[in-house]
């Protein structure tokens, strides 16, 4: 058996992070990526840019932010104290949140894309045969942005599950606590048990090999993918 | 309660204005016409809540649908309209069933007044329930999507162009079964067209918009032959008669169709299947019609009816006048030469009697 107990634990912390990570996302994505596509507020850019932020700044920048607003003196971790909730740095919710942030742009993104392409017809068509905004949300726009919900699953998944600055920022290297794959490949290397790093990186280039071809093959010979 | 449709209408946009004080008749065809950009998407939107106008009432059948000095507006998904778009506009991922019950399903079943046979058998698209919209036709996806807006058991139908994406066979295709809506339902429509032979062939009432305004709104009839209105100048100008057929000569092959009015005049049509008892709607176009002094000229010309000219204007070209007539209660309209018209001594209250050279039955 290559993989050891440890070693284990951290695939399975990571599938259970990406996991979390992507429902939640898909719960807090949607209404953020179908005010995204519909709202005429001067709002929409700087909300928009905000959301796309993690695209380009480096993990850690992010990381350190989010480790300073956590912690116990900073405004999200007095709140959450506040609640009885305990401090989430260097823990699973602290990796939690911090993944949600990392990968919003993700989700949102082609959400966003397949809200848009949707328009506003269907709506309108589904508003003058009596069904009202929810019911019009339900039973039009989310079979309609289908693919959309398939390809924002899939990255916002996969690019958890490739996660590594924010992690160390604001989780550490706790096993079977904040320890995921990417972090316990790290400790190899510096370990230079190079043998063990194998077994994991090679799972996770053949992991994000398929889950990208996945992607691509759904995406060919349909037309407005998202 | 009064059947009547109210619709005043106030509605600002960068580059337009509507401005209209709309009274329909609350039941039968209501055509809104005019160029693209006079206005009428706009009032039709309106009308069902897609749009809100900075100042409006509207009130359709005795209900209140909008009210802006009120605050009253109601959401359009509470009105109980039928909107036929300019494109099917069919949700692409349900079946044709789906998508005929997608409204049906949301209307109580106490107030539905069709049922999906119906529906289905007055467009002729039952073999296509099972269909993906994707796989239909045109002219097929116009004709569900006609159906779809019925099933939810509309008070008023809303159609936007149905038929300007469609080819002219396609909309040949679809004319008839938007005649049997007109002869079996009793639900008002209101029609919004460019198009002069539809609204011709389909509309009670005309109302013609211009740049925002409504410049005239009546019964087609009197409509179409008013000549201070620009439909009046048109190569195509002509008046919409609707009669009953009451007699048939099997041995000429001739049918005769009485014209309203207490004893209207009665027209001969020379038409294969007719029906005594039937109704039929014609078009004379005014470049058919002319006039004479006497009833005696023997000629090849069928109908010769006397009339009353209630009015004489020029034309769009020189050589041409407009002639207004009253042919027992019924409008004519006649185009003649201007030399013509002075040989006549044509003027206002004039009898004289009107030859009428081919007529165009409508459906």
């Amino acid at each position: 058996m290559p993989l050891d107990a440890g070693e284990l634990g951290a695939v399975w912390l990571t599938i259970k992070l990406a996991s979390l990570t992507t429902a939640i996302l898909l719960l807090v994505g949607t209404p953020i990526a179908w005010w995204l596509a519909r709202t005429r507020s001067w709002l929409r850019g700087p909300v928009g840019a905000v959301v796309a932020l993690p695209l380009v700044l480096p993990p850690t920048v992010i990381g350190f932010y989010l480790l300073l607003a956590l912690g116990p003196n900073g405004w999200i971790g007095q709140g959450l104290q506040a609640l009885g909730l305990g401090t989430v740095v260097f823990s699973f919710t602290g990796l939690v949140i911090g993944s949600v942030v990392y990968s919003m742009p993700f989700v949102v993104q082609p959400l966003q894309n397949a809200f848009a392409v949707i328009g506003q017809r269907p709506l309108e068509v589904a508003a003058t045969l009596r069904a009202s905004p929810w019911d019009t949300f339900v039973h039009v726009v989310l079979p309609l942005a289908r693919p959309g919900f398939v390809t924002a699953s899939i990255l916002g998944f996969a690019h958890t599950v490739g996660e590594f600055g924010v992690v160390l920022m604001i989780g550490g290297n706790i096993p079977d606590k904040t320890r995921v794959v990417s972090v316990q490949i790290f400790d190899h290397v510096e370990a230079m048990e190079y043998a063990q790093a194998h077994w994991l990186a090679g799972a996770m280039l053949v992991f994000s090999f398929l889950v990208l071809l996945m992607l691509y093959a759904g995406r060919r010979g349909r037309t407005g993918w998202s | 309660m009064s059947k009547l449709i109210q619709a005043r209408l106030q509605l600002r946009r960068d580059d337009f204005t509507l401005d209209v004080d709309l009274q329909l008749p609350g039941r039968g065809v209501s055509a809104l016409f005019g160029h693209s950009g006079s206005g009428k998407t706009s009032c039709l939107r309106c009308l069902a809540g897609l749009e809100q106008a900075s100042h409006a009432y509207i009130e359709v059948n005795g209900e209140v649908w909008e009210d802006s000095a009120r605050g009253h507006f109601l959401a359009p998904h509470k009105r109980p309209v039928g909107y036929v778009f300019q494109e099917a506009s069919l949700f692409p991922h349900l079946s044709v069933r789906g998508n005929l019950e997608f409204g049906w399903r949301r209307v109580a079943a106490s107030e539905r007044k069709i049922s999906q046979e119906q529906a289905c058998q007055l467009l002729g698209i039952s073999h296509l329930l099972a269909r993906k919209p994707a796989t239909l036709s045109g002219g097929e996806a116009q004709r569900v999507g006609i159906a779809r807006a019925l099933l939810s058991s509309p008070r008023l139908l809303l159609m936007d162009e149905p038929l300007a994406a469609l080819d002219s066979a396609r909309k040949r295709e679809i004319l008839p079964y938007l005649e049997r809506l007109h002869d079996e339902l009793d639900i008002p429509l209101i029609y919004v067209s460019h198009a002069q032979d539809e609204v011709a062939r389909l509309a009670d009432h005309l109302v013609l918009l211009d740049n925002g305004k409504a410049i005239a709104s009546g019964p087609i009839g009197q409509t179409l032959a008013r000549l201070d209105l620009p439909l009046a100048q048109g190569e195509d100008a002509g008046v919409v008669l609707e009669g009953v057929v009451v007699d048939h000569d099997p041995h000429y092959g001739l049918f005769d169709l009485r014209l309203p009015g207490g004893d209207g005049p009665l027209l001969r049509i020379a038409h294969p299947d007719l029906h005594v008892g039937s109704t039929l709607r014609l078009k004379v176009q005014a470049r058919d019609v002319s006039l004479t002094l006497a009833a005696d000229n023997v000629s090849s010309i069928l109908n010769r009816l006397p009339v009353r000219v209630l009015e004489c204007r020029a034309a769009d070209n020189p050589a041409h006048v407009l002639v207004s007539l009253d042919a027992g209660g019924n409008a004519l309209l006649a185009r003649v030469t201007r030399f013509s018209a002075e040989q006549l001594g044509v003027q206002p209250g004039q009898q004289l009697w009107a030859q009428i050279k081919s007529v165009a039955l409508l459906g």
